[in-house]
């Protein structure tokens, strides 16, 4: 996205459906309920939609086959696949079809059942062929190799890291649509089973059901809606590597890049953002992208996220929904960074809802911290 | 004659006959892997090949976890050989939670499950 994007879509409508278990229905059921929400929640219908966005954890041809299943057909259509990040992603090639008249309303959206119908996470991805030979747990492995390294160089701890999921926890105990809002402590998060040193179970997201959608309309045209517009004020991307034997280095990610490039085109900085949206697959996830995006110094992550610096009433409001890691996640869990980053900034989050957030950070994560993708969102005010 | 074999066939068939060979670029000096038909810093294509010294240490690890009676526990490694390569391997003969990062280790043509791999073991002296 160039910088003559700048505001120049807004969403209007958002939607979700099946969180938690959605025991008997299908993924694209799941698809099709949190379109029908997001679309209602925008005063629209399926037939306003001429654009579709979309990738599902199954099938060759996701973006078809959920055009086919809600009776439309779309002129322009983005099923790019980099994984949880997707979602993000089309927020800028929503915004250039939006700008370029290729289409009038699009639709980003998302479903699965994972955990009715498997209850363990599944991807349609096969091994990488240099790496599968040594069994990894996918994707876990991988995020655990970037964990030891950032622990061997910055002395980062497992109690930093429980922490996070200590403060999503909290977050999520006040937001009825979350998954798990039990209380959770840093001696639960430590003494949990040992997964794939150094995680545990508790420093990984949750495998629930569930679907977003999000409606997506040009500027121009955003306040003829019911609910406040929320404006696409920059979004970036940058892709890395696919194999985690590809990562350059173990302890920065690509959205150092996706980052700079996402504010630059917002024209704001991480000091003026209200509420920051993470995809927090594991918690070593939170620590790297808060670094990366540039909300505490590379190495301090392990301390910033600590004794409830991002928890509620701490200095920084990270993933107030309870994350993919108290809330919800169904496979892939990008456009859920979307969502409640709109909902915080319309005023109608479903759990604590800060006070006064006009701009938000949206980022979506992919792979095994492979694709990087960085939203600035904003409302009224910012545009 | 057929074709010559791809650099993945290369790399796989020199394994199996208990070599670990790396691709040079001609262009930028640089070792890569995985192997390819083109340099991933540089963008040049005259590659050749050459035997891995098989020195290096362990760049980041886990051990993964798992119950005894399907195995018990193992090691996953990003192991970086001397030539500057990375690449994911096994180090062996060690307990998994022994290896720690810049343990420095022998990288050896060997086999999981009959399948030639990459695999490591603590290097001596």
């Amino acid at each position: 996205m160039g910088d003559n994007l700048r505001g120049k879509s807004a969403i209007v409508g958002v939607g979700h459906a099946g969180f938690g278990e959605a025991h008997g229905q299908t993924a694209y059921e799941i698809m099709a309920q949190s379109s029908l929400t997001a679309l209602a929640d925008a005063g629209l219908k399926l037939s306003d939609v001429d654009g579709l966005f979309c990738t599902m954890m199954e099938d060759s041809m996701p973006v078809v086959m959920a055009a086919e299943y809600l009776g439309i057909t779309p002129r322009y259509i983005d099923g790019t696949m980099s994984g949880g990040s997707s979602f993000v992603n089309y927020l800028t090639s929503a915004t250039m079809a939006l700008e370029m008249g290729l289409c009038d309303v699009a639709l980003i959206c998302y479903g699965s059942n994972q955990r009715s119908a498997s209850g363990k996470l599944v991807t349609a991805s096969k091994l990488p062929p240099y790496e599968g030979l040594y069994s990894p747990r996918y994707p876990i492995s991988g995020y655990a190799l970037a964990a030891a390294r950032h622990m061997h160089e910055y002395g980062t701890t497992r109690e930093n890291l429980a922490d996070v999921a200590v403060a999503a926890r909290a977050w999520a105990s006040h937001n009825p649509e979350a998954f798990m809002r039990d209380p959770l402590t840093r001696e639960d998060v430590l003494a949990s089973r040992m997964v794939s040193d150094p995680l545990t179970k508790l420093d990984c997201c949750l495998v629930t059901d569930g679907g977003g959608a999000i409606v997506l309309v040009r500027a121009d045209r955003a306040k003829d809606f019911p609910n406040a517009p929320v404006y696409v004020l920059g979004s970036a991307a940058e892709s890395s590597h696919r194999q985690i034997s590809q990562m350059k280095d173990y302890t920065t990610t690509a959205a150092r890049e996706s980052g700079k490039r996402a504010f630059e085109i917002a024209g704001v900085t991480p000091k003026d953002i209200d509420v920051v949206e993470l995809y927090d697959a594991f918690t070593i996830n939170t620590v790297l992208f808060l670094e990366d995006l540039g909300f505490c110094q590379k190495g301090e992550g392990g301390a910033f996220v600590s004794d409830g610096n991002i928890a509620p009433g701490g200095g920084l409001a990270v993933n107030t929904n309870g994350g993919g890691l108290s809330c919800v996640h169904p496979g892939m869990y990008g456009i859920f960074t979307v969502i409640e980053a709109a909902r915080q900034i319309r005023g109608d989050a479903p759990g604590i809802q800060l006070d006064g957030v006009e701009l938000a950070v949206a980022h979506g994560n992919g792979g095994v911290l492979s694709s990087q993708v960085t939203a600035i969102l904003g409302g009224a005010s910012t545009v | 004659m057929g074709n010559p074999l791809g650099p993945d066939a290369t790399f796989r068939d020199g394994l199996s006959k208990g070599q670990i060979n790396l691709q040079q670029c001609g262009n930028c000096d640089q070792f890569i892997f995985f192997p390819r038909i083109n340099c991933p810093h540089c963008g040049g294509t005259s590659l050749t090949w050459h035997p891995a010294s098989g020195k290096g240490e362990v760049h980041t690890a886990t051990t993964v976890r798992r119950r005894a009676e399907k195995g018990g526990d193992y090691n996953v490694s990003m192991i970086e050989l001397a030539e500057g390569v990375r690449m994911m391997s096994r180090v062996d003969g060690i307990a998994p939670l022994d290896v720690k990062i810049g343990l420095a280790i022998t990288a050896f043509a060997g086999e999981i499950d009959g399948i030639p791999a990459v695999l490591c073991k603590p290097a001596e002296g």
